[in-house]
């Protein structure tokens, strides 16, 4: 019996940034939205924990307040607003995708064998997502920074 | 002894048959029967417009290295046995010319997220045995075979072909399973082979089999796992899109087809 040697590439299967040159932008949406899902919840709960201040008194709430600030509290801001638009986005599109549509239409299938799932459709809602995404950035840090 | 038309013997090939170019292959080497160990090995073998990895792999065993563990068959994208990763993607080694990869370098390694058996050969047991679990035949409680007439055929019409014809073309080479990122993870993952196969059975008129089909893939290992990275599709050498198969699958779950 061959060892299980293999048997899982593990998170290198998922980490590796050669993988997304290989596969297309849909890994690199993919691990983006890993990624930003993780991150949403870290800060999630990170939330719920700054937010509970406020049953401290006023002072304490304030203070707390004054974490984010800060340039780098207003860079992790940013950097928030972007995950929020990139996993809505890209929510959206998986749902859609995922319930069926817009993946193309099961066909006999000629040489060169193109995948009808992985299509402009899906590239451009992918762009405009990180389009979107880096516009809300952008747009928060103008505010923030003003 | 039959001797050629004058005219025919004094034309000759204009293909140069005699190698100027060479392509240097790097094939990871392993045999996990004896130890951990895993290594490189070159080699340098001419080549020519046409030469297909397989073709240098199979080269290097005939002249420098008999003992390279690959496994191949039909050489001509049927059988579906000599999948392995070439400069780091998976692909058909028939089915991959030397020209095409624009590189004086090939690295040739064992497909991911499939035990290796030595060298470049991968065991398919989990995957042939989760094709297995979503029952890739036609279920019917009646059978073509009728006591009284005789033989019958199940009829279906063109359309109905067209709906599963696509997934019927799967050739188990398992590149799908090894370029999706949730196998990579979860190696009780049922796998994108299996999912595409169990739609093309569901979608086949023909097949009473669908709520039992349902059933294997509805589980914690099973469908819900797919995050459509789309990755299988991107490599499957056949236009099976199994990525295709899985998401018109799941709308059999959410109640959208029936
Ligand atoms: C309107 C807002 C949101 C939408 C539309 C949305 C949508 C989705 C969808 C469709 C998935 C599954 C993606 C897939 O199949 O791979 C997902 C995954 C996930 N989401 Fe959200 N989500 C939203 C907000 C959030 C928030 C606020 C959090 C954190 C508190 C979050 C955390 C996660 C996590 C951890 C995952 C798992 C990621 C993975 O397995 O790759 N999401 N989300
Ligand atoms: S779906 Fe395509 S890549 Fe996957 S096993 Fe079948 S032929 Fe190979
Ligand atoms: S040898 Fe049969 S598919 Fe490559």
């Amino acid at each position: 019996m061959e060892r299980e040697t293999g048997a899982r590439e593990g998170l290198k299967g998922w980490i590796n940034p050669g993988k997304i040159g290989k596969f297309g932008i849909e890994r690199l949406a993919w691990l983006l939205m890993r990624l930003t899902g993780l991150g949403l919840l870290a800060y999630f709960i990170g939330h719920i924990y700054e937010t509970s201040h406020i049953l401290d008194g006023k002072a304490v709430w304030d203070k707390s307040l004054e974490m984010t600030q800060t340039t780098e509290g207003h860079l992790f801001l940013a950097l928030v607003i972007g995950m929020c638009v990139f996993h809505t986005g890209n929510g959206i599109r998986l749902m859609i995708a995922q319930m069926g549509y817009g993946i193309g239409k099961a066909e006999r299938p000629d040489y060169p064998y193109k995948p009808q799932s992985i299509n402009m459709k899906g590239k451009a809602c992918i762009y405009a997502t990180l389009g979107m995404a880096a516009l809300a950035m952008w747009y928060g840090m103008a505010v923030m920074f003003a | 002894m039959a001797t050629l038309h004058p005219k025919l013997s004094d034309e000759h090939s204009q293909t140069v048959v005699s190698s100027t170019k060479s392509v240097k292959i790097k094939i990871k080497r392993s045999n996990p029967n004896v130890n951990s160990e895993e290594r490189f090995d070159d080699f340098v073998v001419p080549i020519e417009k046409w030469t297909t990895v397989l073709d240098v792999l199979l080269d290097v065993k005939s002249h420098l290295d008999h003992s390279v563990g690959v496994r191949y068959s039909c050489r001509q994208a049927s059988c579906g046995s000599c999948g392995m990763k070439i400069n780091g993607k998976p692909a058909l080694a028939c089915f991959t010319k030397i020209s095409e990869l624009n590189s004086d370098t090939v690295t040739v390694e064992p497909m991911d997220n499939f035990p290796v058996v030595r060298d470049l050969a991968v065991s398919f047991e989990r995957m042939i045995n989760n094709h297995k679990k979503v029952m890739p035949y036609v279920i019917r409680d009646d059978s073509e075979i009728d006591p009284e007439s005789g033989m019958r055929e199940f009829l279906q019409s063109p359309e109905n072909v067209d709906k599963y014809i696509q997934f019927s073309s799967c050739i188990k080479c398992g590149l799908c399973n090894s370029a999706c990122p949730t196998m990579a993870m979860d190696k009780t993952f049922v796998g994108p082979q299996a999912l595409a196969q169990a739609y093309r059975y569901i979608a086949d008129e023909r097949d009473k089999g669908k709520n039992k089909r349902l059933k294997v893939i509805d589980e914690s290992h099973g469908i819900w796992r797919c995050h459509f990275a789309g990755s299988c599709s991107q490599v499957c050498p056949k236009g099976v899109d199994p990525a295709m198969g899985i998401q018109l699958l799941r709308g059999y779950l959410l109640g959208i087809r029936d």
